[in-house]
């Protein structure tokens, strides 16, 4: 099971400083990081992919779930 | 070429604009300047040189909020420290008058030759390094939650009303007849602007504190571009209107006591990394239902009033004693809140590893 990491409601910069804790923690793998904004959705979003890192983004409700893996 | 080079382009040049078409001299937008001008307008604070109702700001909220509802983007969220993030933002907005501008008003007066707005730069990114450390630390004013909808809708609605309040003049209101306060473009010249430049921010997700943070934090300098865009922009406008003049003394709604240009600019970089976005940022957040963050224009605005009122605020004749003291003090402040607002959020300690660079 995927570590989850939950950013929702957090201000930012602190969605993208735990994902990118994540990312160098876990090193290659995968991970899931829920966000409830799409701001902080494209910003945890950008920080993945600048560090090489795939993501996939599913709309639940009005929250947001990025599957991250690399 | 990514949008916020775009809209960067676009502030810089209404920025410019806005001076020719009767803003104060390099104040086409200022965010910390025209929140003073309203808490003056409302009589909260009675500088009588500086009371305007800037329909900018107006603008800023209704075009973000329009555009976010349009866009599906509006949540109302709140409920994440708003009494801390009150006196935040009194703090931020206290450093922002002793330098005299915002962080875009930095921006605006560099790209017009005010090399004052280097210096505060400079204060600025320390400012912001400072912030950071905290936050690596663990700092975080906790999670927002989901309110009722209705909370949302209250500060767009009092935006409107101010613009009510401009029509109408009634005699509760003030209005400078002189001074930067009676300097002010057309009202619906400058309400055009704000909306534009509103509608445009929050798409963007413009913000003068986060460009300096993430390019130190996570080396991304997306938000850093849209910076950058506003002051070539801005700087290539004032060289064509003439309103470029190189220099630190005698400039315009400026002065030039270099050290308190840096830490009235340190305080409020610092203030503004704690939350989570600079002035102008919390205003667009602001219109698109962040409560957290309308408490944050609350405290500006009660900033302001403080400031006047206490004598904090700068003038071209320089840095008031008053003024000084309350940087040092907002400075304990911001440090005893970033020290002791660290909430277990992951159900384990906040500390973050040392590969997150700076």
């Amino acid at each position: 099971m995927s570590k989850l990491i939950d950013a929702r409601g957090l201000s930012c910069p602190e969605p993208v400083l735990l994902t990118k804790q994540a990312m160098n923690e876990i090193g290659q793998g995968s991970f899931e990081v829920m966000v409830d904004n799409q701001t902080a959705c494209f910003n945890v979003s950008r920080v993945c992919k600048n560090n090489g890192w795939q993501t996939e983004i599913t709309v639940e409700g009005t929250d947001f779930r990025i599957a991250v893996s690399k | 070429m990514p949008l916020i080079i775009i809209v960067g382009a676009i502030v810089g040049a209404l920025s410019v604009l806005l001076v020719l078409a009767g803003n104060p001299a390099n104040m086409g937008v200022c965010v910390a300047c025209f929140l003073r001008d309203i808490a003056g307008g409302l009589g909260f604070h009675r500088a009588g040189v500086v009371q305007y109702l800037r329909p900018e700001i107006a603008g800023f909220v209704l075009g973000a909020f329009g555009i976010a509802v349009s866009k599906k983007e509006f949540k109302v969220t709140g409920g994440s420290s708003p009494v801390i993030r009150f006196v935040l933002g009194m703090f931020v907005m206290i450093g922002a008058l002793v330098f005299l501008g915002c962080p875009l008003r930095m921006v605006l007066r560099l790209a017009a030759g005010d090399l004052n707005a280097l210096v505060g730069l400079v204060g600025f990114a320390a400012g912001i390094l400072v912030g950071i450390q905290f936050l690596k630390r663990g700092f975080s004013l906790g999670r927002s939650h989901a309110q009722e909808k209705v909370n949302g809708y209250i500060l767009p609605i009092m935006a409107a009303v101010l613009l009510l309040f401009l029509a109408i003049r009634p005699a509760f209101i003030f209005f400078s007849q002189s001074g930067p306060g009676a300097a002010a473009a057309p009202v619906l010249v400058a309400l055009a602007a704000g909306l534009i430049v509103g509608v445009l921010a929050q798409r963007s997700r413009l913000c003068m504190v986060g460009g300096i943070r993430d390019a130190m934090l996570i080396k991304d300098y997306y938000l850093l571009s849209g910076f950058v865009s506003i002051f070539v922009v801005a700087l290539i406008g004032n060289l064509i209107f003439g309103q470029f003049n190189l220099g630190f003394e005698g400039q315009p709604i400026a002065h030039n006591d270099g050290l308190w240009n840096f830490l009235g600019m340190l305080l409020a970089g610092w203030g503004s990394v704690l939350l989570g976005g600079c002035p102008l940022r919390q205003l667009i957040l602001s219109g698109e239902g962040n409560l957290d963050s309308v408490i944050t224009v609350f405290g500006l605005l009660a900033g302001a009033a403080v400031a006047h009122n206490f004598g904090l605020a700068s003038s071209a004749a320089g840095v008031t004693a008053n003024g000084k003291v309350a940087v040092l003090i907002g400075f304990v402040v911001m440090a005893a809140v970033g020290a002791l607002s660290r909430p277990v959020i992951l159900g384990k300690s906040q500390r973050v590893e040392k590969s997150v660079t700076a």
